[in-house]
């Protein structure tokens, strides 16, 4: 994967065009390779799990399979962490395991070319600006790229195992 | 255009697993007196088919000993030899063999290549045996087994000019080959080569020239042509020795010094005569006579660098093997009788003395074995698909039925009669896809009667092996599941639970023990007994042992809690338990492996009638009979058969230590209480184990009672991994979802009893997470 490539060296080598999804979590609107997604669907409850970070909001029955949802919002310290009917999980499949993320809206799909996409300068930030992609703008919007994939198997994240990861 | 051939290959191994496993079974059961045509053919064509297939993919050494298998088969089978145990034996471990080279291609496991050249020698000379008619006894028939089979060991290599007698069949010759001076290795390439050929023996001359005794079919100019990959041809002196007269037994000798090539085949008739006298152990001559048996025994030596080949193969002989060397070694006369008595076990068809069993025995396992025919292959992962694909529907069709009672039931009649019809058709598709997993239990059984065969003669003890309840199904995963477990208690059962002949007649049974493996439904989960007739458990024994090994016991202890001490860690061994019965040895890991499969083991014992042991299992691994809690808003579910008891405590039941750790005080045990909310964090009103349930549980010997709001309802959930897209969270140990469509978790008992052992979670210092927890406080305080 390209975009994997780019987000460990923190330069954008190599090329990180494609199309993304954007979503919205409290101001700040971000975007994930569309390719990641698997389906969009609302929030529903959803079993919490014992002696997790907060974020990680617990399990739930998507048509048979039990998957993990973290709230972005929780994560990143964003916005007003509500459960509404506007929620919105966005569920990604990365590399088969499926993994839901709960943001505030999806807007968009945008398609990005590698002249829109700058670099991120050092920040100090919630999230290592190692997973973020790039920065993009879109009609006046900055749209923060996220190498979703990255960011989920991380440490940081405790989705996975400490060996899996 | 190539095809790739190793897509292929996985259908061939599991293919020729099945046909190896039938043939097997076949051959166990087969009447020697009067085998069943349709039998000795469904052999042949399992051999056949093997052969064909291994062929086709190229495994040359599959090839060649279905190949001689398949000759000998085919001459028993067109009645042009008699079957017998010999050749049972031998088609065994041509089995065993063949298995082993399967294995070899499929696992890259290591290959014996001598175990293969020694049974292919044995199946070969079996099949060159000039046939003796059906109709001639068993006593002519067991000679061809007790020829000089080449022997790569020094064993046979003898130090003084030795004579290799042979039986030469019709159509054979027999040639001497006499080498230059080789290394020992080449003389045991050479011997292997020649081997493919025909029967070989070595022997050695006086000057160190070692000489070949081939008997074959093959020409001259092929013996040349094969050892001239490793000697010089023009050193080779080859004769030939005599031809085959036909059903008269030949002898040749290689005098000690003469030239050996031209005396041998100026051997005088009588002294052939004489010579084969000696084989047959007459005792003539002394000196050489011993010489001789041990050389004519040799067949057997090559058995002995592997004694795991030999315990599967040869266990019949191998009592009498040992009698026949020791006899050699010590006098003729003794030699005479081991002789003997090695003609009249094979006489009695019966080596080892294993009860075969009758015909008629496995009459309805054959008609489920027909019905087989007509299948398909699937991988694994596509049944399992189906089966949660289903499991969805099934949940999805509660939904629909829940939110249906919600409505009107005169203004939808029609809609709820459909729905009723749904469901049933649900049902009925769920059953029918659950039993795609579900194997017979004769899949494990099968694999018994040989072991307890081989194991019985070898301890020289007579087993009837009874199976019942072999079309009992059970999930696949399970199946697999069982065999170690169960061929441990099988082997248990021969080895200390059923007694010597000797002993049984003095206790008044019939000498021959009976071993009964049996399976059948009970309720929700399959029953599987292994019963034996033997000595049964002696309980003051067992106590005396308990107490000695520091276990709580007393004397008013109930019978079944007493026969239960076997299966505490380390209660193994003989040494004390021994004549009675060593059971125990891995004991403890029998019944970890039944629990780690949600079953339940119980004894059932009376000392001197035998003992029985019931194994428990749910009928499939991804379906657990659970009790489901609540806890605050959630759900957990419990596995049943973890659970001793639940009560609602009084409060001064509970007590604690140093105004902390909290335990509750259940006749007469104190148990400590582990808060579920408190160890897992979670929310709830109740935090008063006296508003709330206990639940006591009991895994690895370890008792808790686990703190719960409320008991919500007994249930059968299937199991799923959090794995799959998660990580392992400690204390569960899966989800399940529940007919709501929402996810519970299920608890793993067995590392909740740890925690709550380990950690000192109700002082108010969280076990797993640093966050600082409101809720803690208030417990340690209550």
């Amino acid at each position: 994967m390209s975009t994997e490539t780019a987000a460990t060296t923190g330069l954008k080598t190599k090329s990180v065009e494609g199309e993304y999804l954007t979503f919205v979590l409290g101001a700040e609107e971000y975007g994930i390779e569309i390719l990641k997604v698997q389906e969009i669907r609302g929030y529903d409850a959803v079993t919490q799990i014992a002696n997790t970070p907060a974020f990680i909001k617990g399990v739930v029955n998507l048509r048979g399979k039990i998957v993990p949802i973290v709230d972005l919002r929780i994560k990143f310290n964003l916005g007003k962490v509500e459960y509404n009917e506007f929620t919105v999980v966005i569920i990604l499949n990365l590399h088969g395991r499926v993994v839901g993320i709960v943001v505030d809206g999806v807007s968009d799909v945008i398609a990005l070319k590698d002249e829109q996409i700058r670099d991120v300068p050092s920040l100090v930030t919630s999230i290592d600006t190692k997973y973020i992609v790039g920065l993009a703008t879109v009609v006046e919007r900055m749209l923060i790229l996220v190498d979703i994939e990255q960011l989920m198997s991380s440490q940081e994240m405790a989705l996975v195992d400490a060996v899996a990861a | 255009m190539t095809i790739d051939m190793s897509q292929f290959y996985e259908v061939f191994f599991d293919e020729a697993e099945e046909l190896l496993a039938e043939a097997e079974r076949l051959l166990l059961g087969i009447d020697l007196e009067d085998p069943d045509n349709e039998e000795l053919n469904a052999i042949f064509r399992a051999a056949h088919s093997i052969k064909g297939g291994a062929a086709t993919f190229g495994f040359m050494d599959m090839t060649e000993i279905t190949h001689v298998l398949e000759n000998l088969l085919d001459k028993i089978r067109k009645h042009e030899m008699a079957l017998t145990a010999e050749h049972v034996d031998a088609f065994l471990a041509a089995k065993d063999v063949l298995k082993m080279e399967l294995d070899g291609h499929r696992l890259a496991t290591e290959v014996d290549q001598e175990q293969v050249s020694d049974v292919k020698m044995v199946l070969k000379s079996l099949s060159e045996a000039q046939g003796a008619p059906v109709a001639a006894a068993a006593v002519p028939e067991a000679k061809p087994v007790h020829e000089p089979v080449p022997t790569s060991a020094p064993v046979a290599l003898s130090t003084t000019a030795e004579v290799a007698q042979h039986e030469v069949p019709e159509g054979t010759s027999c040639f001497n080959i006499v080498l230059p001076e080789v290394t020992e290795k080449d003389i045991e390439n050479l011997q292997e080569e020649l081997g493919l050929l025909g029967i070989v023996a070595v022997s050695k001359q006086a000057d160190g020239r070692s000489v070949f005794t081939l008997t074959t079919d093959s020409s001259q100019s092929d013996i040349v042509s094969i050892c001239s990959f490793i000697v010089d041809p023009d050193d080779l002196i080859i004769s030939l020795a005599l031809a085959a007269t036909p059903k008269e037994p030949v002898a040749e000798k290689v005098a000690a010094t003469a030239p050996t090539t031209t005396s041998s085949s100026n051997t005088s008739k009588s002294e052939t005569e004489k010579i084969v006298q000696e084989e047959v152990g007459y005792g003539l001559f002394e000196e050489e006579g011993k010489e001789k048996v041990e050389e004519g025994y040799g067949f057997f030596a090559p058995f002995k660098p592997h004694p795991d080949a030999l315990k599967a193969e040869l266990i019949g002989d191998d009592t009498v093997l040992t009698e026949a060397n020791s006899g050699a070694s010590s006098a003729a006369s003794a030699t005479v009788q081991a002789a003997a008595e090695v003609v009249s076990a094979a006489a009695a068809g019966a080596p080892g003395g294993v009860e075969r069993r009758s015909p008629g025995r496995r009459e309805s396992d054959k008609a489920a074995a027909s019905a087989e025919t007509s299948s398909i292959r699937v991988g694994v992962e596509k049944v399992d698909q189906m089966i949660n694909l289903v499991g969805e529907l099934v949940i999805t069709q509660a939904m629909i039925e829940q939110r249906i009672s919600m409505l009107d039931p005169v203004h939808n009649e029609a809609l709820i009669n459909s729905v009723t019809q749904l469901t049933r058709n649900t049902r009925d598709l769920q059953e029918a896809v659950m039993s795609i997993r579900m194997m017979p239990m004769d899949f494990v059984f099968s694999r018994f009667p040989r072991m307890v065969r081989d194991l019985a003669g070898k301890l020289g003890k007579k087993v009837e092996f009874v199976t019942v309840g072999a079309a009992t199904e059970l999930d696949k995963g399970l199946i697999e599941r069982i065999v170690d477990p169960l061929t441990h208690l099988v082997r248990n059962s021969v080895d200390h639970g059923i007694e010597m002949p000797e002993n049984r007649k003095r206790a008044g049974k019939g000498e021959t023990g009976t071993l009964t493996l049996s399976a059948a439904h009970k309720g929700g989960s399959i029953v599987i007994e292994v019963t034996d007739d033997g000595a049964g458990l002696n309980r003051d024994k067992i106590l005396a042992k308990a107490h000695s090994n520091g276990l709580a016991v007393s004397e008013s202890m109930s019978d079944s809690e007493v026969f239960n001490l076997i299966f505490a860690p380390g209660f193994s061994t003989a040494e004390v338990v021994t004549d009675v019965s060593g059971r125990g040895v891995g004991m403890d890991v029998v019944k970890r492996n039944i629990s780690a499969m949600g079953g339940v083991v119980e004894i059932r014992s009376a000392l001197g009638f035998g003992t029985t042991i019931s194994i428990a299992l749910p009928l499939t691994l991804a379906i657990l009979d659970g009790m489901s809690v609540s806890l605050g808003e959630s759900i957990y579910v419990i596995p049943l058969n973890l659970i001793v008891e639940t009560l609602q405590p009084r409060e001064e039941d509970i007590k604690t230590v140093t105004g902390e750790g909290r335990m509750v005080h259940v006749r007469g045990e104190y148990l400590p209480i582990i808060a579920l909310h408190a160890l897992f964090n979670h929310a709830t009103d109740i935090t008063d184990p006296t508003q709330g349930v206990l639940v006591l549980l009991e895994a690895d010997g370890k008792k808790s009672a686990l703190f719960v709001d409320r008991l919500v309802g007994q249930q059968q959930v299937v199991i799923k991994s959090l794995e799959t897209n998660f990580k392992k969270i400690p204390g569960v140990s899966g989800a399940t979802i529940m007919g709501d469509g929402s996810v519970a978790l299920i608890l793993d008992v067995t590392a909740l009893i740890q925690m709550g052992q380990s950690a000192n979670y109700l002082t108010g210092a969280p076990v797993f997470s640093n966050q600082h927890h409101p809720q803690l406080q208030n417990q340690s305080n209550a």
